[in-house]
């Protein structure tokens, strides 16, 4: 039995990219419908065209059309697709040289079967329907029939309008694990326990646990049972609304610092107006309900004034 | 230049690392070993330098974490690279031969086990007209392998008997995920998966981290009377688009490999995460036949993310130390399809 606890995380985000001349044009193109590739100093013909020459290191200025039915120059077996490829059931990856085209381009091809795709096979691009200026305007590429004769490059036959930017959607996903003394600390409080750890050489005392003390790097073996009291050392007032935010602002984030913790940690203030909070100010958890209790910091719905008297600026200007 | 070694080597391989995607806790092991190594305390360390990928961490600024294994009070000369332990050890001895320090620990972590390893270093890629089709690493690799074959460079066979090989070596390896050979005729009568792919052509996912120590002139031989010299170090790249590559052929390792003075080298141990790319690496090196090719077993039978190119270094090392060898060669490689190779040759003689 895995002697940690872990879940599920999905990280997600958008990388928002401007394009510049070569690829926006080459992106302008797929959004037409059509193929742009870039003609280097050797006299190849490159898709996508490269930003600068191979050679020359000069930015890539002749642009010709390809066709859109090509030749699989290699190709392998996808039979466990992953999230984000074209095609969600098995298919192959090709390099495919587009008539016209002297260096292939890579996407997916539409095939049953590694039975039905060979190097050598005559392939065209299948569009897809609604097209944004992007490389997955073409959905993949398709099995064709023999040419009987492959087309020339030639120059570009309309203006294309130059696409400026894309949003690349990125969204992995884990199983995310905790150390063995965060799950310790995770699995004390879904028993209503604050458990930090003591590094044996400094005596520092780390609340969640951390593997290593980080002053000295030794390993933190003692558990500490810690209460649920503590000192607010320092915080802010969040005024900004964002994604994903569960209470209306302006509310306090605060670092509190635990009595016996050598570490503050991070929660939020709450049953006081947020313009009141003040360091040193005495704090006590509240806990929810203990029928909600998971193996999660939230149990604690946030922590109240106690009504103490203020902390002395000594008892922590150590831990800010 | 100044005259610098590889004084200390700490790995950890494994299928799945029970443990935080950090690995602090797998890191204060490794680096106690380096201590016992060296017989250095961590106030003898000059540079630290780590390699490690927050998207493999699913966290941002992962490595920040991981500087809990070394202590930081007081503060230490610390940096990282998003790249293999191997390009962390490449800012080491920059920063030893700028003389600003005369040794450095560099190490690197990953837990690949955390999400789909192979999709995940579609970020690698080209971001325009390459990630956005999220093509995964065994794709790449494949693509490769089935290059060579069509263009009659290698064939199956000689990619089974790369694994079969591996597969035997690893067997003397504690740390080693997949071993035990077989036959290569068995080995080939196996399923094709990412066709023309075999499972045992392919890299298992691994997770791990690993330690190299490095010292420069009598740093070096305070440790060991038979330091691994750094005879020679380059790196090189190649396109990252695929298209414009040929690639049966690794431009950057020949480079590298050109760069360094590979004449007398006895074990290479070559950084090849697919079997295909040993026979790739060999020919761009230019490898003997005599030359010993990955004796640890390789990146075949265990390949943790950021730290397996450096663990060759280390390995390479090791032959050295031991005695086993006097010249050794250490190779290291990133991004889809061999696209960046780093070459690292050590010598016992000074
Ligand atoms: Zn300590």
């Amino acid at each position: 039995m895995a002697r940690t606890l872990s879940a599920p995380v999905t990280v997600a985000f958008d990388y928002t990219r401007s394009t510049g001349p070569v690829l926006g044009r080459f992106l302008g193109g797929l959004r037409e419908g059509v193929v742009v590739g870039g003609r280097t100093s050797d006299g190849r013909v490159v898709v996508p065209p490269p930003e600068f020459d191979p050679v020359t290191h000069e930015p890539t200025q002749d642009f010709v059309e390809v066709a859109d039915t090509g030749t699989v120059t290699s190709w392998t077996w996808v039979p466990e697709p992953v999230k984000g490829q074209p095609l969600d059931r098995p298919f192959a990856f090709a390099l495919v040289t587009l008539d016209g085209a002297d260096a292939p381009l890579l996407h997916a091809l539409d095939v049953a079967s590694p039975a039905d795709v060979h190097t050598g096979m005559r392939v065209r691009i299948r569009w897809r329907e609604e097209r944004t200026g992007d490389i997955t305007d073409i959905a993949c590429f398709e099995p064709a029939p023999d040419a009987a004769e492959v087309a020339a490059p030639r120059e570009p036959l309309r203006t294309i309008d130059p696409v400026t930017g894309i949003v690349v959607p990125v969204e992995l996903d884990y199983l995310y694990a905790a150390s063995p003394e965060e799950s310790l600390f995770y699995t004390s409080l879904s028993q209503g326990k604050l458990v930090g750890q003591r590094c044996p050489r400094c005596g520092k005392v780390y609340i969640p646990p951390r593997s290593a003390c980080p002053s000295d790097g030794t390993p933190t073996t003692d558990e500490v049972p810690l209460p649920d009291t503590g000192t607010v050392t320092t915080f802010c007032i969040v005024n900004v609304p964002f994604l994903g935010q569960r209470i209306t602002p302006p509310y306090v984030s605060a670092y509190v610092l635990l009595d016996g913790a050598d570490i503050a940690f991070l929660h939020l203030i709450l049953d006081i107006p947020a313009e009141e909070v003040r360091m040193g100010m005495r704090v006590k958890a509240v806990w929810k309900p203990e029928s909600e209790w998971g193996t999660t910091i939230e149990n604690i719905s946030h922590f109240a004034p106690t009504g103490e008297p203020d902390a002395d600026y000594d008892t922590y200007k150590q831990h800010l | 230049m100044r005259d610098v070694a590889v004084v200390g080597f700490a790995q950890r391989q494994m299928q799945d690392f029970d443990g935080s995607p950090t690995c602090v806790e797998l890191l204060v092991p490794l680096f106690a070993e380096c201590y016992e190594q060296t017989g250095w305390t961590r106030r003898d360390v000059g540079f630290w330098c780590s390699g490690s990928s927050d998207y493999l961490a699913g966290r941002s600024f992962s490595f920040v974490q991981a500087v809990d294994a070394i202590g930081v009070i007081p503060p230490v000369n610390e940096s990282h690279v998003e790249m293999d332990l191997a390009w962390a050890m490449y800012e080491a001895w920059l920063k030893i031969q700028t003389g600003e320090v005369d040794t450095a620990l560099v190490y690197a972590f990953g837990k690949s086990s955390a999400g789909v390893l192979r999709r995940t270093l579609s970020l690698q890629l080209e971001p325009y007209t390459m990630t956005p089709i999220w093509p995964d690493t065994v794709s790449l690799a494949g693509l490769q392998a089935r290059a060579g074959i069509d263009a009659g460079v290698w064939d199956e066979r000689a990619m089974a008997e790369v694994a079969n090989r591996s597969l035997t070596d690893a067997e003397k390896n504690e740390y080693a995920v997949r071993k035990g050979g077989s036959s290569v005729d068995e080995l080939l009568a196996r399923p094709v998966y990412a066709d023309p792919l075999r499972k045992h052509d392919c890299a298992p996912v691994t997770d791990g981290a690993a330690a190299l120590v490095l010292a420069a002139g009598d740093r070096a031989r305070e440790v060991t009377d038979r330091p691994a010299w750094i005879r020679s170090l380059a790196h090189f790249v190649d396109p990252m688009s695929m298209g414009t590559r040929d690639l049966t052929r690794s431009p950057s390792a020949q480079r590298a490999g050109e760069a360094c003075d590979l004449d007398g080298v006895e074990v290479a141990e070559l950084h090849a995460p697919f079997s295909h790319q040993e026979l790739v690496l060999r020919r761009e090196l230019g490898l003997a036949d005599d030359v010993r090719v990955n004796p640890s077993g390789g990146a075949l039978t265990s390949n943790p993310m950021f730290s397996a190119g450096g663990i060759r270094i280390g390995e390479a090392a090791r032959r050295i130390w031991s005695g086993e060898a006097a010249r050794t060669l250490g190779h290291a490689t990133s991004g889809p399809a061999l696209q960046q190779n780093l070459v690292c040759v050590m010598g016992a003689d000074h």
